[in-house]
């Protein structure tokens, strides 16, 4: 039985490992990542590079819709990314945001507030293929998750930009990439060596940008991920000694009947 | 009707009137249980505390999802995000329904190694295929809820399936959908009966319980209770039993709600429903796959087109559960002593594992192949093998009851305590 049940196992494994290796685009390699493993947190130091990278590169055409300026801040989810109330409050008054309508029944511009939405960088889905040659920019909210590479995949597209082999087709307007599905992206190389000069110092390589806007984009995803990890230590101890205590009640009330 | 043994003047005073007390002790209390129920028998209160945690977080979720094309996406984000513990809420849902799943898989199949659907049992049986029906449809439409492509494009998968119905299938999709797509009325009656289904099912659990104390466990001898030796009272010796494997299941499914919450989800379903770009490959929840597999291996068959074949085999695959109990000509309940079930059992979890592993890839070639040979084994396990088995075979005697069994060798080793017969 026991052999049975093993060899069963063995089978289920070998399943899911085919059906974890199928897919259509070479898998991206592994990275290391702070927020890997049981015990991951964000590095807030990378997090708040990649917040660089995206405000000045990716959000020209990438909006991040289902955050808020005040996420970044301590009163975010997850306690955000390092960013103190005022630089928050600052972070957000740079940007121009649509309010309204006033009391002349009009729309008008503000600076910024912690409350408000991150600024999509185009009004809507028409806007933004006009300005991309017809290809649309996905908000990147959720995009670490989208992913089945998640942080690896992101890392591998923003990295993967190569000739095409000699005799691949190219679309028009389209650029070929070794870790994008079918290897054919409309987005243009976003970053090279110094995109951006990093305010902590760090020299800011491609493998360094995109590893930072990786990390940030994963925070972006979950930002409650460090709660999870920490509830679930909680609790996965609290329900072993509950095991634990629970075989003991288990022997004892049995102990009759055997 | 004995009133139970409180000394309390305010229970007796209640029970007079409402026998609740009474009912309490003599399901727990005196309700007789086999002493010989292994760990294969704690699979039924697990899905039932399943069911408990479904609704209630499921309650939770509701109270801040939108049911709206244009909204559900980001309320299911917004719970994730800047609802107090939404995260909790949502990934123990969207985890709980996959341990739900395992959970019952796991409660059907000791039910068929042990022969638990044989008279008297029949309509317990059948009432739990009933329950899973409903748990399939529950969980598809929960599916739909958070509008990502999966979502969305798995709801346009399942419902056309319905268009394979000859002449009225279409005008039945339309109706379905609310609509000519799946639209804006699709979610929000999916909404609907997505709440009101799992209370459908605590209905058809009860009726499963009542049927179930009607003659009580059936155990892993498959033999009957022949006295009160053969039995102890649920409470104390189950319920502990069964809150120590509650426990180290619970370990388990913390695990994959804190630290792999995503794993058993498709992460296309993290983009927003599209309806103008198809996935490169829609593929239901883990759960669903063999039965996906049954669907899609289907060829032609005469004149009944592949579509409405595989429809009709899909629901078949589960019809054939309903008839099992009559399929199964053997009167020996347990496969302990079935020297020929015994092996060929493991070879329907071996082909439901197989169809599972198709029904997650595209059906061609090797896959196809495989998908239809384990298709027609499905079939040929349950209308042939079963029956012929049955006729066949020489079952090994039975222990005469369970207690001379259990002293025989001491409760651990029950396996043991019975020597096989000589092959002839």
């Amino acid at each position: 039985m026991r052999k049975k049940i093993l060899a069963l196992v063995g089978i289920a494994a070998i399943a899911l490992t085919a059906v974890a290796v199928a897919q259509e685009a070479p898998e991206p390699p592994h990275q290391q990542w702070s927020f890997d493993g049981p015990f991951g947190t964000f590095d807030r130091a990378a997090v708040q590079r990649g917040f660089q990278v995206y405000s000045e590169i990716c959000s020209n055409c990438h909006s991040l819709n289902l955050l808020h300026y005040g996420d970044l801040g301590p009163n975010g989810p997850g306690g955000g990314i390092g960013y103190t109330e005022e630089e928050v409050k600052a972070i957000a008054s740079t940007k121009q945001v649509t309010d309204g309508p006033n009391d002349q029944g009009e729309m008008f511009k503000r600076p910024g507030r912690a409350s408000d939405k991150f600024v999509a960088p185009f009004a809507n889905e028409q806007a933004a293929r006009a300005a991309n040659n017809g290809a649309l920019p996905p908000d990147l909210s959720v995009m670490a998750k989208a992913l089945s590479g998640h942080a690896d995949e992101i890392y591998g597209i923003l990295t993967g930009y190569k000739e095409p082999p000699p005799n691949f087709k190219m679309g028009e307007g389209m650029q070929y990439n070794e870790y994008f599905p079918g290897h054919q992206i409309a987005m243009p190389p976003p970053l090279t060596d110094n995109s951006v000069t990093y305010a902590d110092g760090t020299k800011a390589t491609l493998a360094q940008e995109a590893h930072d806007v990786a990390t940030f984009l994963t925070w972006a995803s979950e930002p409650t991920m460090e709660d999870r990890k920490r509830t679930g230590a909680k609790v996965i101890i609290f329900l072993l000694v509950m095991t634990g205590a629970l075989y003991g009640a288990k022997r004892r009330i049995w102990a009759d009947v055997h | 009707m004995a009133a139970p043994r409180s000394q309390s003047k305010i229970v007796r005073w209640i029970d007079h009137r409402l026998p609740i007390f009474t009912f309490i002790d003599h399901e727990l209390n005196e309700y007789p249980t086999p002493k010989n129920l292994s760990y294969w028998w704690n699979f039924g209160s697990l899905a039932g505390i399943m069911l408990v945690i479904m609704i209630a977080t499921g309650i939770f979720l509701a109270m801040q999802y939108t049911p709206h094309v244009d909204y559900a996406f980001d309320s299911v984000e917004r719970i994730m995000r800047d609802v107090n513990y939404g995260w909790l809420m949502r990934y123990i849902h969207m985890n709980g329904a996959s341990f739900f799943f395992i959970v019952t898989y796991i409660h059907i199949f000791r039910g068929l190694y042990y022969g638990s659907y044989k008279e008297p049992r029949e309509l317990l049986w059948m009432l739990g295929v009933v329950i899973l029906l409903l748990m399939m449809a529950t969980a598809f439409m929960g599916y739909v809820l958070p509008w990502g492509q999966m979502s969305f494009w798995g709801a346009t998968v399942i419902t056309n399936l319905f268009s394979a119905i000859p002449v009225v299938g279409n005008a039945i999709v339309t109706w379905l959908w609310g609509g000519f797509s799946v639209d804006n009325p699709t979610l929000n009656r999916f909404f609907s009966l997505h709440y009101l289904l799992p209370f459908v099912i605590v209905g058809v659990v009860m009726l499963h319980l009542i049927a179930l104390h009607q003659h009580g466990s059936n155990n892993p001898l498959g033999i009957d209770r022949k006295g009160p030796q053969d039995s102890i009272p649920f409470h104390p010796y189950y319920t502990v039993k069964d809150m120590f494997g509650l426990a180290v299941f619970l370990i388990i499914f913390a695990v994959f709600v804190f630290y792999l919450p995503n794993a058993l989800g498709d992460p296309l379903n993290y983009l927003p429903a599209n309806p103008l770009q198809t996935p490169s490959e829609i593929v239901p929840e883990w759960y669903f796959l063999p039965f996906y597999a049954i669907l899609r291996s289907v060829p032609n068959i005469l004149f009944i087109p592949a579509k409405l074949a595989g429809v009709l085999c899909m629901f078949g695959s589960i019809f054939v559960l309903f008839v099992l109990p009559w399929l199964d000509t053997s009167r020996v309940r347990s496969a302990r002593f079935r020297p020929v079930y015994k092996w060929v059992f493991w070879l329907l979890v071996i082909d439901v594992l197989a169809l599972g592993y198709v029904g997650a890839h595209r059906p061609e070639g090797f896959y196809l192949i495989l998908g239809r040979i384990a298709t027609l084994y499905y079939f040929f396990h349950f209308i042939v093998l079963f029956p012929v088995i049955g006729w066949l075979e020489r079952p090994l005697p039975l222990p005469t009851s369970i207690s001379a069994a259990v002293t025989k060798k001491g409760g651990a080793r029950l396996a043991s305590a019975t020597t096989p017969m000589e092959k002839p």
